[in-house]
């Protein structure tokens, strides 16, 4: 007879035959038999962060910027509840998590026991899946298939809740079953002749653009490769949605920079103006069509992506290719290389003229600003912070506002897995516990979390999760003072009545890195700023650095609510332009 | 047009919305009820009626029948995150219109009255397959299967016959001939 294992042994025998390495959490009652039996297993290591939220997107920037899925161990009741803000934003940015819960006893499940909460019923919504585990016969087959559903098709969250009591009943163990598919859900159903059709519209297309998003980076380094490739084959304009960045070379001509409410000009005009549309694991977010019923009106729209109910939920296409990104591009490439074997006629003469209308969009050069000799820009000090990085292989995660925005727009990345944000929640207080995961999943890469001052402030309490495992982490601080992106919608919609937007009390940052232990560096003189960037990537440790930027700066190009993206806000240099011509109001 | 006061855009413009029936088989097991409802009201899709029931004890599966009304777009997006739910196997849809599929539902009324007030029921209930379940010297409770509209319409019509309660369920469906929904 096989040996009976208790529930928490199971719980690690299944990570272990997960390959988990890392998982973060936080102990409680009850889930302290699972922590007990943390001690026997060497090859996990268990890293306490200070508040659970921290664990979930700890948790995620560790799977965004590895590619495996984050594992997340909580108590029941509190716990539990405060992982919902990051399940939920797993949710949204599609990054697969394991999230182990403990529960009360089974016999209290319903009682209002102490630290009791219906788990399942709260992550319903914010998980892909979630499983209450009521008999322990059920416990291995559950975490494995946990791990299946989080990490297959679009990735995502999925939450496990084990009462107290099965953690400690026993049972056999049962390995991973291979075989097992999910209900038959499988996820490449795309045909050659979509692929074939696709190819058609390639070389028929006069104005094409390829939109590409997160959905490239969730498919792995091989998708990247292959969308490379593809960008090369077909000498097409590309532009990235936020999550996208990295996919596809920042600092390439092809790429056309982020698109979208605060994406270039050119991105922008050329979305609107194409013949063919080509969505590449991207989504039709809000943020990124503006006006749907103006979006694109004249292209020929074709998406790629994983998941069905992706497809026509906002927009509707011409082609859906259903699959993962990797498998589609790979077959469009070969097909592609196969007919130029045929007759090696290609389209890249027919998009000429597209690409000397591009041209003309650059030359606005939509991402300017003016600079100053007085106060620090913010934009001038992510492109600081990125010319003194950009030789480094650096991992950049953000809060969420302004700042973040102006690192999407000025800090250009060239690797998949690069860049963590919260995209689709837009979670303040994401950037530093996901620098925390990101760095314990590359312990000797550069990890800075550019930050704002009203964002940092919600999860700082991770600077000492940093500290205490000595992570080198950089949390580089555009300080200005203000909820910068609330005070420039209100600046915008509501007659600069701003109200609540200003921070009043300010902690001293600098004595706050003397408090958690790690160094504080202050910068409000860009004279200074170069040297002090330079001392912060050179310090071996944990680093808050304070920036003083110019607190009224705003974020441009942009694209007002309900407007198409042909009508955009340019920053401060053409605003003046447009009020000479007359044309400023119609823009604003 | 006003000037949008917000981050978001404006609605706009909608199509025509229209009564769909789904059909979803799914894994008999907790909360999975839970899932397919939380679905519909998180996404704002609209339940009109819903009818739920094991179908299969040995695989464990249950039938859920939902009414519900929508544009074509928002049926397709219902039938989509259903189909991606991990404990649904299968997901069905048609429009009410549908001449190849029956749907029915059932009815219970109970009626306190003298006989001949009872009678007059019965009679306005015979093309609906009456059934009496009960009956006493002053009530009756009567069976009847129909569709949503007759039942409502005999809803109407009994009260002043001496209908005092009634109790009904959600559309059930199946396909006419040989075909099964697949």
């Amino acid at each position: 007879m096989p040996k009976l294992l208790t529930g928490a042994e199971i719980v690690f025998k299944c990570l272990e035959d997960q390959k988990v390495e890392h998982i973060f959490g936080y102990p409680g009652g009850a889930v302290l038999p699972i922590y007990d039996e943390l001690k026997n297993h060497p090859s996990i290591k268990h890293i306490l962060v200070r508040h659970e939220q921290g664990a979930g997107h700890a948790a995620e920037g560790y799977a965004r910027s590895s590619g495996k899925p984050g594992v997340v161990l909580v108590t029941s009741g509190p716990g539990a509840t405060n992982v919902v803000t990051a399940l939920t934003d797993a949710y949204m940015d599609s990054v697969p998590l394991v999230c182990i819960s403990g529960q009360v006893p089974t016999h209290l499940i319903g009682t209002d026991a102490f630290q009791e909460c219906d788990t399942t019923g709260i992550t319903r919504p914010c998980t892909k899946h979630n499983w209450l585990v009521k008999d322990i016969n059920d416990l291995s087959k559950v975490m494995h298939e946990a791990f299946k559903v989080a990490t297959t098709g679009r990735p995502g969250p999925v939450l496990i809740d084990i009462p107290k009591d099965i953690q400690f009943a026993k049972a056999k163990y049962k390995k991973p079953n291979k075989e097992k598919k999910l209900n038959g859900k499988s996820h490449n159903k795309f045909s050659q002749d979509q692929i074939d059709e696709l190819v058609k519209l390639l070389s028929k297309a006069k104005k094409p653009i390829i939109y590409s998003g997160g959905g490239v980076i969730n498919s792995g380094p091989k998708a990247s490769q292959a969308l490379r490739e593809f960008v090369e084959l077909t000498g097409f304009p590309i532009t990235s949605t936020l999550q996208g960045l990295g996919a596809y070379p920042g600092d390439d001509n092809q790429f056309l920079g982020m698109l979208g409410m605060h994406g270039t000009y050119e991105a922008n005009n050329a979305m609107h103006d194409c013949d063919l549309l080509i969505n590449i694991g991207a989504r039709f977010d809000d943020r990124i069509t503006g006006k749907i019923d103006e979006f694109s009106p004249n292209s020929k729209k074709v998406h790629i992506d994983i998941d069905p109910s992706s497809i026509n939920k906002i927009i509707k296409v011409d082609l859906a290719i259903v699959g993962d990104v990797t498998s589609v591009i790979s077959k469009i490439n070969k097909t592609i290389a196969k007919r130029k074997n045929g007759h090696s006629k290609s389209n890249k003469s027919n998009i000429a003229k597209w690409w000397e209308q591009i041209e003309k969009w650059r030359e606005k050069d939509s991402l300017n600003f003016v600079n100053s000799d007085e106060s620090i820009k913010p934009q001038h000090a992510v492109q600081r912070l990125y010319e003194l990085t950009k030789n480094k292989d650096t991992y950049v995660t953000t809060e969420v506002g302004q700042h973040q925005m102006w690192a999407a727009q000025h800090y250009k990345f060239n690797k998949p897995n690069r860049w963590m944000t919260s995209g689709g929640l837009g979670t303040m207080g994401y950037g530093l516990p996901a620098a925390v995961g990101v760095q314990i999943a590359h312990p000797e890469k550069l990890v800075i979390d550019i930050a704002g001052e009203a964002s940092v402030l919600m999860t700082m309490q991770e600077m000492s999760t940093a500290v205490q495992y000595n992570l080198p982490i950089k949390i580089f601080i555009l300080n200005n003072q203000y909820m910068g992106m609330v005070r420039q919608w209100q600046e915008l919609l509501h007659e600069k009545n701003y109200s609540e937007s200003y921070s009043e009390a300010l902690p001293d940052f600098m004595k706050m890195a003397e408090a958690y232990g790690c160094k504080g560096i202050k910068a409000d003189n860009p004279d200074d700023l170069d040297d002090k960037i330079q001392e912060m990537i050179d310090y071996a440790g944990p680093v808050i650095f304070d920036c003083h930027v110019d607190p009224n700066e705003n974020c441009f190009p942009m694209i007002p609510s309900g407007k198409p993206h042909n009508q955009m806000i340019l920053g401060p240099n053409d605003q003046e332009d447009n009020k000479i011509k007359g044309k400023g109001k119609a823009l604003v | 047009m006003p000037k949008s006061k917000s981050a978001y855009s404006t609605p706009t413009k909608k199509q025509k919305s229209e009564t769909y029936i789904f059909v979803v088989w799914v894994d008999n097991e907790a909360g999975v009820l839970a899932r397919v409802v939380g679905l519909f009201s998180g996404r704002g899709y609209n339940i009109e009626s819903l009818a739920v029931a094991e179908v299969d004890a040995i695989k464990n599966i249950s039938r859920i029948t939902i009414v519900t009304t929508g544009t074509p777009q928002v049926i397709e997006q219902i039938r989509l995150q259903l189909t991606k739910l991990v404990p649904v196997h299968k997901v069905a849809e048609f429009k009410r219109e549908d001449k190849g599929v029956i749907f029915k539902e059932m009815a219970l009324f109970k009626v306190v009255g003298k006989r001949n007030k009872i009678d007059k029921c019965l009679n306005a209930c015979k093309k609906f397959n009456p059934v009496i379940l009960d009956e006493t010297k002053s009530s009756a409770v009567i069976q009847i299967t129909a569709l949503r509209r007759e039942i409502d319409k005999m809803n109407k019509k009994l009260k002043p016959l001496g209908l005092i309660s009634t109790s009904r369920t959600g559309a059930v469906a199946m396909t006419r001939g040989a075909k099964i929904f697949n």
